[in-house]
């Protein structure tokens, strides 16, 4: 054991680092190219389309293009082909158990029956067993859908549907699918023959949501374009297809990227804490080489040589990490898949993407990264004196505590500082800062920790002498015999702690912020809406008003625009009932005014922009740009911007749902009510009924959700941190053979000898827990703080969860343990006394 | 075994009566063998020793290097089990004993002062010279502690850290931690030889006169005429076999019996 086992302990942590960084970068790189090839094949060589709807989301707008201009641009010299389009939205197949299949945030298309080859003469999607449908009874689906929801050829299947008809049942006759190869990423694709697709998506009008115009053998798609472009009537455009599929892809690509940069963090973190591990690691691996290595200064190596030596072993143990790591990588970027497949992000027709960087970086990181890390161990090495060769106790040169403290204080309170200026001023890229800034209060706080610790260390030793005895001293004066390395290994647990305790306050505070706003803002019985944010159909509100005992149904409706270059949700309300389902203090002007093309700003909006009552914003709608007027300012933490449902219906937006807000009426029980409209939607699973409680949940949901994937991936950084401790202890193990067989020889049984390393254990996980929570704590309501006109007003600590921490960190310290204390207790008494 | 000095764990009960009239045996060995290895490496380290170590009596075992002294101390101590052949410890026999019981036969009634050494570097040399009471979970007596403590000089000491004494003076703290327990028997393995000659006689003073006015047993192993000529007997060994013994010796009866056994080999 010895040194192998040490080395290989701070290589696995490299290996878990650099492991993250290649399956995040495997994984996203993948998905990039599969969404890439996704709108490659969603757009024809050229887009003849409505003006306005570049970037909108398939099936969310109204406008179309006309019926005839199909035939007139076939005939478009230059042109193959012209084939119209339908686009829907909210298509969604109900499986043979009532629930919806796939759609956990992938659209749900519903489109027309056509072959029209995508840009470059690649198959889109197209029927390619059974037959093509044909009338309002039949229709074919993608593959991936039919085989996830137990579907056969020939068998009718109930399709939930965004439009006038909310449920159908059309008869499977064929199984669309790329004959090209492609994937639709787990959305669900339902085609109807176009007849049927125009009555369904496009209120039956005579007309088809964009056209796709094949370029003859030899036309470019520039060229085709200008000729197309040259027949157009007004408020129609044509563009290439590379354009419309690059901008069909910048907003999801963009939304990716963030992706990237998350999971890019967390390898960040987890090689941060591995960088504790490995200092640690060579640190004490020099401690035990020092009299090796003043022998080779005596015998003529000058300092230079003796680091080289020491970066060397850093060199080749990163480099191995590394390799190791990148394999690994590999497997967790499939394991990433899998995951976001069983989420409904089906990326399985897409082969991993290994592109060149990813190795290089791998390399670079991990080798870097050990490097860096040895280089203050390797330059300590270089001052052992030669003479030390011959003295019996080599003390390694170390700095003093004093200047550590000193410091670490000041970096601690730079990052602080720095936190603080990202949070609250106005300093650009505030995000870096505060990045930045808790990156440098970790650290400070881990140099600062070998002085800073002490307090709690002697406090942990006078517990132990007093609850166990003899053996307890020991283990506390082990604890306190080098402070350093106690400290190192702690605070790599201080770390992943810290975020843990962050993200813990952070969640409980925004899920108390949900539960107060709803409370005092909702002032609604029942609340219909998706669970999952899809969009439904209007006929349920009739449906609902229809409902004996409700006295009114307001309609919230959500859609994506663009106010400036930012892309901006506005929420259309239905101002008649809207006071009395939702609670809107305002602070300037009256909800009397908000009729037609009126516009209210909330409290936080309207500081930030300095908007003033009067001023008119102008949103990029479907049909063009539409001036809103501002007409007041709300104090409530929800609806940026609120609209009226007629201003999103004239700006061309579908007419689609996101949540229905229903006042029972005076006398009526609500919960009788909800059963009767749970009853009425029993067959329509896209929806859901709830009542306040259950509302506040399911908003609550995806902070949980969120909560529990940051715990996950911050449990990474954890698991280094435990490799820390079993490594210092394991190293602490065979440092003090000779004190461990004295102790032995003297009457410490071998359950005495384990109890006594395992409460050196406990004592450093503590130490690290409550360095951690302390932070966290600082992190967290510094972070709510700033939150505060972002509508989380709460800050709450949730004393419960940290008590849970400091109870795990026990259960790790005990863990961490178990090895080295077998081994102590298992040293051979006789040869442990006789080592050197 | 004799009555009027009974061994084991009440170690407190013989502390009125340290003087045995005639020599009773603290220890005994018999037919002792201890092989290492196997095959062409195989070394017979004890090659059938028997022998008696007395009660109250300081025992120096002498011989050349792979003479067996260093094997058979720890074979007596529990540090070590033997091939083959009897350990009675008091009247405890030590083979086949669970490394539990070893452990505890060694914890109340072994002391042991080492050639290093070897104290706690973490523990005070007070907190050292408890440490072996401390791990039974018992109480010092004190007036056997006090006596201990003036015996070995460091009353203004205890409160050092190991690194913060000489060595001499490490040495004396390790003589009383193997003395505040009432061991049945003191091993010490060369005690002297990390020492200058000054403090080794006044290391080797104490042991003298821990036997002689508390009637503890010692035995040291050593191979320096000078210490041996403290003790009260010399054992020789040679080649894993006993080769001599030497009643009340000095040290020019140590070198002539050393010289007998080199010219009888």
């Amino acid at each position: 054991m010895g040194r192998k086992v040490r080395l290989l302990m701070s290589t696995f942590a490299i290996v878990l680092g650099v492991a993250f960084v290649v399956g995040t970068l495997i994984f996203t790189d993948t998905l990039h190219k599969s969404f890439t090839a996704i709108f490659d094949s969603s757009v024809g060589d050229v887009v003849v389309r409505p003006v306005g709807t570049a970037g909108q989301e398939r099936g969310t707008t109204t406008l179309t293009v006309p019926d005839g201009l199909v035939a007139r641009l076939a005939k478009v010299p230059g042109a193959a082909r012209a084939d119209g389009n339908v686009d829907g939205a909210g298509v969604f197949v109900i499986d043979k158990s009532n629930r919806v299949v796939g759609g956990q945030g992938s659209p749900g298309l519903g489109l027309n029956d056509n072959d029209a080859p995508a840009a470059g003469g690649v198959a889109s999607l197209q029927v390619v067993t059974g037959r093509s449908p044909r009338g309002p009874g039949e229709v074919a689906i993608d593959a991936a859908t039919v085989r996830r929801a137990g579907l056969f050829l020939g068998e009718k299947v109930t399709l939930v549907n965004a439009g006038q008809r909310t449920l159908l049942h059309p008869r499977l006759v064929g199984i669309a699918d790329y004959p090209d190869g492609g994937s639709l990423n787990g959305a669900t694709a339902s085609i109807f023959d176009t007849r049927t697709a125009q009555k369904l998506f496009l209120r039956g009008k005579d007309a088809f949501s964009n056209v796709w115009v094949t370029a003859a053998p030899g036309v470019s798609q520039d060229e085709l374009r200008a000729r197309v472009a040259a027949v157009l009537p007004d408020g129609v455009e044509a563009v290439t297809g590379k354009k419309a599929a690059a901008q069909a892809a910048s907003d999801l690509l963009n939304a990716i990227s963030f992706l990237t940069v998350f999971l890019l963090v967390f390898a960040g973190i987890a090689l941060v804490v591995g960088m504790f591990l490995i200092v640690n690691t060579f640190s004490m691996l020099v401690a035990q080489r020092s009299r090796e290595l003043a022998l080779l200064r005596a015998l003529g190596a000058s300092r230079r040589q003796v680091t080289r030596s020491v970066l060397l072993e850093a060199f080749v143990v990163g480099l191995a990490g590394s390799t190791l790591g990148l394999g690994l990588g590999v497997l967790l970027a499939l394991g990433i898949r899998a995951l976001f497949g069983h989420f409904g992000l089906d990326l399985s027709g897409q082969g991993l993407v290994f592109a060149p960087r990813t190795p290089l970086l791998a390399f670079g990181v991990g080798v870097l990264v050990t490097m860096v890390a040895a280089y203050l161990p390797a330059r300590r090495s270089s001052r052992i004196p030669p003479i030390a060769a011959l003295r019996d106790d080599v003390a390694m040169p170390e700095s003093s505590l004093r200047r550590r403290l000193l410091l670490g204080t000041l970096m601690t309170l730079a990052g602080i500082g720095a936190g603080a200026a990202g949070l609250f001023a106005d300093v650009p890229k505030g995000g870096y800062w505060v990045g930045g800034g808790a990156l440098v209060a970790m650290l400070g706080m881990a140099a600062a920790s070998p002085a800073s610790s002490r307090p709690f260390l002697v406090v942990a030793a006078a517990f132990y002498r007093r609850v166990f005895g003899s053996i307890g001293v020991l283990a506390g004066q082990n604890s306190l015999r080098n402070p350093r390395r106690t400290a190192a290994t702690a605070s790599a647990l201080m770390i992943g702690l810290t975020l843990v305790t962050t993200m813990s306050v952070a969640g409980a505070s925004a899920t108390a912020s949900v539960d107060r706003t709803i409370k005092r803002s909702f002032l609604g019985d029942i609340v219909i809406s998706n669970a999952i944010g899809q969009s439904f159909s209007p006929r349920i509100a009739a449906l609902a008003q229809r409902q004996k005992g409700v006295a009114s149904v307001t309609r919230l409706r959500f859609a994506p625009s663009r106010l400036g270059a930012e892309r901006e949700f506005l929420t259309g309300v239905d101002p008649t009932s809207l006071s009395s389902v939702l609670r809107l203090d305002l602070l300037a002007g009256s909800l009397a005014d908000l009729r037609g093309n009126a516009l209210l700003v909330s409290k936080k909006v309207a500081a930030d922009h300095h908007y003033r009552v009067g001023q008119s914003l102008t949103f990029r709608f479907p049909r063009g740009p539409t001036k809103l007027r501002i007409v007041g300012i709300h104090d409530a933490a929800f609806g940026r911007y609120l609209t009226t449902l007629d201003a999103l219906r004239a700006g061309g937006f579908a007419p689609l749902d996101s949540s229905l807000l229903i006042k029972v009426a005076p006398g009526v029980d609500p919960a009788a009510v909800k059963v009767e409209l749970e009853k009425a939607t029993a067959k329509l699973p896209v929806i859901t009924v709830k009542n306040q409680a259950e509302y506040a949940a399911e908003q609550r949901a995806p902070i949980d959700r969120l909560v529990l994937m940051i715990y996950a991936l911050l449990g990474l950084a954890l698991v280094i941190a435990v490799l820390g401790v079993v490594n210092t202890l394991g190293l602490s193990v065979v440092e003090r053979t000779r004190e461990i067989g004295l102790l032995r020889a003297i009457g410490v049984d071998r359950r005495q000898m384990r109890r006594m390393v395992s409460l050196e254990s406990v004592a450093i996980a503590v130490l690290g827990a409550l360095l951690g929570i302390g932070m966290g704590l600082v992190f967290g309501i510094a972070l709510m703080a700033s939150l505060r006109d972002q509508g989380l007003e709460v800050t709450r600590v949730p004393w419960g969860s940290i008590g849970l921490y400091l109870l795990a960190a026990v259960v790790i310290g005990l863990l961490a343990a178990r090895l080295p204390a077998r081994r102590a207790a298992r040293l051979d008494v006789l040869r442990a006394i006789g080592t050197e | 075994m004799t009555s009027d000095a009974p061994v084991g764990r009440r170690a407190a009960d013989t502390a009125t009566a340290p003087e045995a009239s005639t020599p009773a045996v603290a220890a005994s060995v018999r037919d002792l063998t201890k092989v290492y290895g196997t095959g062409d490496a195989q070394v017979r380290a004890l090659d059938g020793v028997s022998l008696d170590l007395y009660q109250g009596a300081f025992t120096a075992v002498m011989g050349p290097s792979g003479s067996g002294k260093s094997t058979l101390m720890h074979c007596c101590a529990a540090l070590d089990v033997p091939t083959s052949g009897q350990v009675l410890l008091g009247d405890v026999e030590i083979g086949g004993l669970s490394d539990k019981r070893l452990t505890r036969l060694r914890r109340d009634q072994i002391g042991f002062v080492f050639q290093s050494f070897n104290l706690v570097p973490t523990l005070t040399a007070g907190e050292n010279i408890l440490l072996p009471l401390a791990i039974a979970g018992r109480k010092p007596d004190p007036e056997w502690y006090a006596q201990v403590i003036e015996t070995i000089d460091l009353t203004d000491r205890l409160g050092h850290r190991p690194n913060q004494l000489s060595g001499g003076q490490q040495q004396r703290v390790a003589i009383a931690r193997a003395l505040v327990s009432r061991p049945t028997i003191v091993f010490a393995d060369e005690p002297t030889g990390n020492l200058d000659s000054r403090s080794g006689a006044e290391v080797l003073g104490l042991l003298q006169r821990s036997a002689r006015s508390f009637g503890q047993t010692i035995v040291m192993v050593t191979h320096d005429p000078v210490a041996a000529s403290y003790t009260d007997r010399v054992l020789f060994l040679a080649d894993g076999r006993l080769v001599g013994e030497l009643e009340a010796p000095t040290r020019e009866s140590v070198l002539e019996q050393m010289a007998a056994a080199e010219r009888g080999r």
